[in-house]
């Protein structure tokens, strides 16, 4: 049971953490405020008054918004798809037992240590070049045209990359959850006569209903915050212009610190919203 | 006894701060060109004569652009000496952020020495770089665009190049000297996405075909037939000719695609020329003619101008060393350094009055065509019908870099494959006047 005075020690002492915190967090985004209802042009000499939510109307209205939030769409949804399926595909495979399990383990999780850029690199110049990737070579062996990755299929690029980046982590969390099942239940189910399908749809997939949301969350609030790989790769061409790179383009490319504010304030809404409705799901599941 | 110890202390430490006031270094941000490159490799030559250090921060050139200009409106004092062009230069000067080098009108403020002698730089350099008559950078290299091509491919094809064709002659000649089963391009351009890249190359071609970015109020022109006729004719001819993937083309791959015989004809900057004429570097070094940028009879070619020049941000703590360095760099004395060491064909073009009447240069089989492009060239009157803006391949208002790359990746959009010539003009239109009215202009 704790004191009034205890409990008043107890706040004094998190009080730094939770200055820090606050801070870290409140600052930039008060300055973002501030900026959104601004006309601010360093170009043109900076801070040129207040103009009210002209930059948000004028953000929205943009011509390159819409298609943005669809390319944003796209690539999320495209990686989540590609890293929960084959997440759980190789979290089973890497859930039997077998020789040289740690090290490949270690080796699945690999690609979620590499930096993103790093990482995009060697993607694009490494295997996806037309001319000298390893793709492309594989295309010739096989007598095709080489596909100009980053051109023409600039989506299904960006979203290749991001899947390796990102199947180590979908990897992982499911592979835990998998390693938690009864499998008294599964050898239970097996002498019933229940097939692998039934094992795995009846009995492994609702277990592991938790640890999906928990990477759809995750994965999410990521994505939605994706930059680099797009920077380096196709530096927002070929219709690969994510609302975060739009704002990247708003504030640096067109130096126009007020409209990039503003779209700035649309991404934090955005994914508070898709945070609060993912935290609803994961909520429900965890009081089941 | 402690007195003595104190003494000691003091004199070493003065003697060190001395010797660290003697070791100052300058930190100067460039762009990753073949001249840049090559000055990166002097750079001993002047820290022996000057007791300077330099640290190089060398980019590819969207990236310098977009870290230069941030650091220069935050004021981040990040550098001592930025790389830029005749885009920023004016601009920047206007805003106060450069330091002046050279003003015409109150010679007391002349920061160039006279053995510099500033008035040996070319007047279109010169006024590129000014802003109201006070000279804010110094040209390291200056440069126009012009048509390279294989000379025997030429004659292979049966035609003779004139020295200054139409866009249909060499839209003919393309076709004819195109042998796909050699891996032989008729024609190499750029087609990456940047205002710098792409975007520069399409926009002084537009200007030969009677396009114009804004009309006299400002508002976009991409609706209108020039523009169209611009991009049809572009995106037609390399289909046909053009090496496959060019969308992501830009200079340096264009160069090594010249470089290793891949390439009928390559129109780009003049500086070029250099290195596909270097028995080093090119596997085509004898076979390569010159000619002057393509028309299409309506009065105004194709050929942009461009300088990359050194300048000195305002606020910099080292200015007099960061001075020293640009006079340097750009002197007389440095094109001497080059072309002793690497030969006259090596030397950083088109910035000096001087280079082109030294008997030494003017043996070179490129410096005629060079200057001849770079004087052909009228940033005051760039367009066929009237423009309310200064600059060839480019606009020159703060807003231009940011609407024209977008823009430019609607066009390379275009050359993959991915959108229409009328798509991507639409949305030109609208992200152009979508911008400028951001911008207040209408």
């Amino acid at each position: 049971m704790a004191t009034q005075h205890s409990r008043s020690t107890a706040r004094l002492m998190m009080a730094p953490a939770v200055i820090l915190l606050l801070g870290w967090m409140l600052v930039p985004l008060i300055m973002t405020l501030y900026f959104s209802f601004k006309k601010y042009l360093p170009l043109r000499g900076g801070d040129l008054g207040w103009v009210g939510f002209d930059n948000y109307v004028r953000f929205v209205s943009s011509s390159s918004f819409w298609p943005s939030v669809s390319t944003t769409l796209i690539i999320v949804g495209g990686v989540l798809a590609i890293t929960l399926i084959l997440g759980t595909l190789l979290a089973l495979l890497l859930d039997q037992p077998m020789w040289g399990q740690g090290v490949v383990r270690i080796l699945v999780i690999a690609p979620f240590f590499v930096m993103p850029t790093v990482s995009a690199l060697v993607w694009k110049n490494m295997f996806m070049d037309a001319n000298y990737g390893l793709l492309s070579y594989l295309w010739e062996f096989f007598g095709a045209e080489p596909v100009q990755w980053m051109s023409q299929a600039s989506l299904t690029s960006i979203i290749t990359i991001l899947s390796w980046q990102w199947l180590p982590f979908a990897t992982l969390i499911l592979l835990t959850a998998i390693q938690s099942i009864d499998h008294e239940q599964l050898e239970a189910s097996e002498m019933d006569g229940a097939t692998v399908l039934k094992r795995f749809w009846y009995i492994v997939l609702p277990h592991l209903s938790r640890a999906i949301t928990v990477v759809l969350l995750i994965q999410t609030i990521f994505l939605l915050s994706i930059f680099a790989e797009i920077f380096v790769t196709t530096a927002g061409a070929f219709g690969s212009k994510t609302l975060t790179y739009l704002i990247f383009q708003r504030v640096l490319e067109s130096q126009n610190v007020g409209l990039g504010s503003a779209g700035g304030v649309y991404a934090i809404i955005l994914a508070n919203i898709v945070a609060i409705f993912l935290m609803r799901i994961v909520g429900q599941n965890l009081d089941k | 006894m402690i007195r003595k110890t104190s003494l000691g202390v003091a004199v070493a430490l003065s003697l060190a701060t001395s010797t660290a006031v003697l070791a100052e270094t300058i930190t100067i941000a460039t762009v990753n060109n073949g001249d840049m490159i090559r000055m990166q490799g002097y750079t001993d030559q002047f820290t022996k004569q000057t007791g300077i250090n330099v640290e190089w921060v060398t980019l590819e050139e969207n990236v310098l652009r977009q870290r230069v200009t941030t650091d220069i409106t935050t004021k981040g004092g990040a550098f001592d000496i930025m790389t830029i062009g005749m885009y920023e230069t004016p601009i920047w000067g206007a805003n106060g952020w450069l330091i002046p080098l050279h003003k015409n009108v109150n010679f007391n403020t002349n920061n160039l020495s006279a053995a510099y002698d500033v008035d040996d730089i070319l007047p279109a350099m010169r006024g590129g770089l000014s802003h109201e008559g006070t000279l804010y950078a110094a040209p390291f290299y200056g440069e126009s665009s012009m048509i390279m091509y294989r000379t025997d491919l030429m004659a292979k094809a049966g035609l003779k190049m004139p020295d200054a064709p139409t866009w249909d002659f060499i839209a003919k000649a393309a076709k004819a000297m195109t042998d796909r089963s050699n891996d032989i391009n008729g024609i190499c351009l750029r087609g990456k996405a940047g205002w710098g890249e792409g975007g520069a190359f399409i926009t002084a071609m537009s200007n030969s075909f009677g396009a114009r970015w804004f009309d006299m109020d400002w508002n976009a022109t991409f609706d209108q037939k020039p523009w169209a006729d611009t991009l049809n004719f572009f995106v037609n001819m390399m289909n046909e000719s053009g090496p496959k993937g060019y969308a992501t083309n830009g200079f340096n791959e264009n160069l090594s695609l010249f470089q290793q015989g891949k390439c009928g004809m390559w129109i780009d900057a003049t500086v070029a020329a250099s290195f596909v004429t270097n028995p080093k570097d090119s596997t085509v070094a004898d076979k390569v003619g010159f000619a002057l940028a393509p028309d299409t009879g309506l009065g105004k070619r194709s050929n942009w101008l461009w300088a990359w020049a050194l300048a000195i941000p305002a606020g910099t703590q080292k200015e007099k060393a960061a001075l020293q360095f640009v006079e340097w760099a750009t002197s007389k004395e440095y094109i001497e350094l080059v072309a002793a060491k690497e030969g006259w064909a090596n030397v950083p073009p088109g910035a000096r009055t001087s280079l082109y009447e030294n008997p030494n240069y003017t043996k070179v089989p490129f410096a005629q065509m060079t200057l001849d492009s770079i004087l052909s060239a009228d940033p005051n009157n760039s367009t066929v019908e009237p423009s309310p803006y200064v600059g060839i391949q480019f606009a020159a208002i703060p807003e231009f870099a940011g609407i024209a790359t977008q823009v430019s990746q609607e066009f390379s959009a275009v050359y993959a494959g991915q959108q229409s010539v009328e798509e991507a003009l639409a949305k030109a239109q609208d992200i152009t006047n979508e911008a400028m009215e951001a911008a207040g202009y209408r």
